[in-house]
């Protein structure tokens, strides 16, 4: 019973459970796009939150990584007429070794100078899909194919839905996996203290890549998935606003919460869609969230509420 | 047999050095004090030897291997543990898992087999977790085996920095001001708790103001001064050395 609290168990039946019971209410296509983009935005943000909440590092690149790998996808499926899958994995790759090539210098700033470099790489990430415009279309974007694999095709909100979905569990599943390990041990230590984790033996610079790496890689995967159900992208997908509603999720969800980071997403992808009026003024919610998050609600919506609901029950049974 | 050689060890920050010209030798087996006047260059000396810091020169030798180069991961690996003068808890974790991260270099910390939560990653860190509460009880944490560490007072976290750093299981341990905020009692219990490590064949190194606590234990005392060796010798020795009471004692010390 009481292993039912624990996100692996609890948490991960429960976001199932809302996966499977969620097309029982939605009314009719729209809202399974939405669904969709949730799904999506989620699966970047529970990476992203193993390297901002967990790790305790900061990037405001990740809609770069997002960005290359659908156009990896794009690309390679498009002009070059690969399988979808087989362009999904090398822009992961590529995405996996530009990141682990990059994570050496940028990992050793801190604070702000991190906040900086990872920003810069995404910048120059957006500049270079703007102008290598042969390749890319440029600012017009490009269209990608439809996803096929094993003989398929993904079409339709239905089955797009099911695939997010799942990508979607599986990436949390995971992510638990890794944060209740001695991997996941030694990135909250670097978080806690980065010599009292180089004095137990954990190698600092070794953890902060690996994080990077492998939140890099979500995204790209993300971005692959993106690109084919959108079925066409533009380089606004990397911009430096993409950047910085991926952090904003992950703030207001709670950082070092992985369910946080898929609430996060989800009110920050429902909200825009629902104040339709607000569209022009989103970098302006998301920086007023921002802030008001940093202000009121420290510790992000999940922890918070985890926070009151253990507080509660505790007083009742007292 | 000698564990640690430190040889002609300097640092400098500034224009004046906080260690300088230092060589000393420490023993297996035995516990060891660092004393000296604040600012005397002691908790530099412990980050020199923890490679936190480089030295500006000279060559410091652990268990007959030149460690002056090595990232202080690998010094961990060599056997070497310390807790802080100001106390580096991993405020964001429990305090079972901050005496867990100790255990880091037992446990796998290769990627796939955490991300697959595979049976013998599993497994492993079950039996680790039990010798983790053992250790708490060892020092005196069983009442906070469940607490998350930021909801602990300062007494017990000192406690835990030395759960966790026992957790490594050093050859050697460095601690940096144990007693520092402690009452007569808890310092009494530190004081067997360092006697009882020692027993353990795990040698002790100890930074230390509470001079009682320094007689109490010590085999062997190292005077530091301005960065520079004043003496080193035997309890008996330091207490009847002019010079140590002149700089750092005074004529109560020598008494406490
Ligand atoms: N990171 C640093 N940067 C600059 N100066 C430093 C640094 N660390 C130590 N110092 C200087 O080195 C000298 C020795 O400091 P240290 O902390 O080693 O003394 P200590 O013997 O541990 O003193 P205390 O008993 O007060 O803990 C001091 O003058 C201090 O200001
Ligand atoms: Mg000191």
């Amino acid at each position: 019973m009481a292993s039912l609290w624990q996100p692996r168990t609890g948490g991960l039946l429960a976001l199932a459970g809302v996966v499977a019971g969620l097309p029982l209410i939605l009314p009719n296509a729209f809202y399974y796009d939405v669904a969709i983009l949730v799904g999506i935005n989620a699966t970047v943000c529970v990476g992203l939150n193993l390297l901002i909440g967990y790790a305790g590092q900061i990037s405001l690149g990740h809609a770069g990584f997002f960005a290359l790998g659908a156009y990896a996808s794009a690309v390679l499926t498009g002009d070059h007429g690969w399988p979808p899958l087989a362009a999904l994995a090398a822009g992961a790759a590529g995405v996996g070794m530009l990141s682990f090539v990059l994570a050496q210098p940028i990992l050793k700033l801190k604070g702000h100078y991190l906040a900086m470099g990872t920003l810069g790489l995404g910048i120059i990430i957006s500049i270079v899909l703007n102008q290598e415009a042969g390749l890319t279309g440029g600012p017009d974007g490009m269209p990608v194919p439809s996803l096929r694999a094993l003989g398929h095709t993904v079409a339709g909100e239905h089955a797009w839905y099911a695939l997010v979905g799942l990508v979607l569990i599986v990436s949390v599943w995971l992510t638990l996996n890794l944060i209740d390990s001695p991997v996941g041990r030694a990135l909250q230590a670097v978080h806690g203290s980065e010599s009292a984790a180089a004095l137990t033996g954990v190698d600092v610079i070794r953890y902060k890549v690996l994080v990077f790496v492998v939140s890099a890689v979500l995204a790209s995967l993300a971005g692959s998935l993106f690109a084919h159900y959108a079925g066409f992208i533009t380089p606004a997908e990397a911009s430096f606003a993409r950047s910085i509603e991926l952090v904003t999720m992950v703030v207001l969800g709670g950082m070092a919460s992985t369910f946080g980071a898929v609430v996060g997403a989800a009110v920050l992808t429902i909200l825009p869609q629902a104040l339709t009026a607000f569209q022009d003024f989103k970098m302006l919610v998301f920086g007023a969230v921002l802030m008001g998050t940093m202000i009121f609600l420290r510790k992000g919506l999940v922890p918070t509420l985890a926070g009151l609901i253990r507080n509660r029950m505790r007083s009742g049974r007292a | 047999m000698t564990l640690l050689r430190v040889e002609n060890l300097s640092k400098s920050f500034g224009p004046t050095p906080a260690i300088e010209d230092l060589s000393f030798a420490i023993s297996l087996g035995t516990i060891h004090s660092i004393i000296g006047p604040n600012g005397a260059g002691k908790t530099t000396l412990f980050n020199l030897i923890s490679g936190l810091y480089r030295p500006t020169s000279g060559t410091i030798w652990f268990d007959d291997a030149d460690i002056t180069a090595l990232p202080p991961h690998r010094r961990a690996r060599c056997g070497l543990s310390r807790t802080f003068q100001n106390l580096q808890i991993f405020l964001n974790l429990s305090a079972l898992d901050n005496v867990m991260v100790g255990y880091h270099l037992a446990c796998d910390g290769r990627f796939l087999p955490s991300l697959l939560r595979l049976p013998s990653v599993v497994r492993r860190d079950r039996d680790y977790r039990e010798r983790a509460v053992a250790l708490m009880r060892f020092v005196g944490l069983e009442a906070f085996v469940d607490a998350a560490a930021d909801a602990m007072p300062y007494g017990a976290l000192k406690r835990l920095e030395l759960a966790r750093a026992l957790a490594v299981q050093p050859k050697m341990l460095l601690l940096d001001e144990p007693a520092a905020g402690l009452n007569p009692k808890e310092t009494a219990e530190l004081d067997f708790l360092i006697q009882q490590i020692a027993a353990q064949g795990i040698t002790v190194v100890l930074v230390e103001h509470d001079m009682r606590l320094v007689w109490s234990v010590s085999n062997h005392i190292l005077v530091l001064d301005h960065g520079r060796k004043l003496t080193e010798g035997t309890g008996w020795e330091i207490r009847h050395n002019e010079d140590v009471v002149a700089a750092y004692l005074g004529e109560g010390g020598r008494h406490r």
